[in-house]
């Protein structure tokens, strides 16, 4: 282990947007989600979401860029789960944060327990879960 | 919603790790982190290679689970979760597949609401277990028919 893992240990926020429209577009794009609740105004509303909304995956990944550049070398992802808990919107940012909650050791290597959340400018948490890392 | 169709597995279709698609991936999400990208770079790692964003997993073809029809519109993604095995490689072919695991409804302030749970694995032509992940998907009455 290279480097020294506690509980109550918090990692490297990450900083994500604004997140704009073509982000929507470049995601739907990239991850083939096409629904229009992501990309197109008109439908969105006629949906009664009041606008387009964000992929719920793409603050996932958000909150995984996070984790892996914490891993960096020294550890494999391997338990990511998370809950959406709220929308996210064309002009929010979103804060990635996570802290260690729990270190222990099993025959494939030491592994630490995250929560890990996600929280827009207004102070809400659109993503809650819970990661672990496997250190090599 | 048919029960009988809980459990079923839909027939594995091979997906093909792309180099472009994995890095369009990356820039969609905005990720610059080497391993996506710089061949030359992930050479020299532990990894030996390319590796794919962990949610990368999700835009898999998992196939069609014969029999299950679920209207798109006024679904809400719950929950998500990933498990790996390991890394997911560039160039390597995997299988994927996906099941509805449960189906329950349940009555709330706002109206009756259908909860879905998806499992998809991810798995070489040897059967190796590259990943699985699970699915919590929410379907509001009315909505969508």
């Amino acid at each position: 282990m290279t480097r020294p893992l506690s509980a109550g240990m918090e990692i490297s926020p990450l900083h994500k947007g604004p997140v704009t429209q073509i982000d929507l577009v470049k995601y739907s794009g990239a991850s083939g989600d096409f629904n229009p609740i992501h990309t197109v105004e008109s439908f969105a509303i006629a949906a009664g979401l009041g606008g387009v909304i964000a992929h719920g995956m793409l603050t996932m990944a958000y909150v995984g860029q996070m984790l892996t550049d914490f891993a960096g070398m020294d550890a494999d992802l391997v338990d990511f789960r998370v809950r959406f808990r709220a929308m996210v919107r064309p002009g929010d940012t979103i804060v990635c944060r996570g802290v260690v909650t729990e270190m222990r050791e099993d025959d494939s290597g030491l592994l630490a327990t995250l929560q890990v959340s996600a929280e827009t400018q207004r102070q809400e948490t659109v993503v809650k879960g819970t990661a672990m890392l496997r250190y090599l | 919603m048919d029960k009988s169709i809980v459990g079923v597995w839909s027939r594995p279709v091979a997906n093909v790790v792309e180099q472009g698609a994995v890095r369009k991936f990356a820039d969609a999400i905005g990720d610059p982190n080497r391993l996506y990208r710089d061949e030359e770079y992930a050479r020299g790692t532990r990894f030996g290679r390319l590796i794919a964003p962990p949610t990368f997993c999700r835009t898999f073809d998992f196939g069609i689970i014969e029999g299950l029809t679920i209207a798109q519109e006024g679904l809400i993604h719950g929950e998500q979760s990933f498990h790996f095995e390991r890394p997911v490689y560039v160039g390597e072919e995997l299988w994927c597949s996906e099941c509805l695991t449960d189906t329950y409804t349940r009555s709330g302030g706002s109206g009756a609401m259908t909860f879905l749970i998806f499992a998809q694995k991810g798995e070489t032509k040897d059967g190796e277990l590259v990943f699985t992940t699970r699915a919590n998907v929410i379907q509001k009455e009315g909505a969508g028919a």
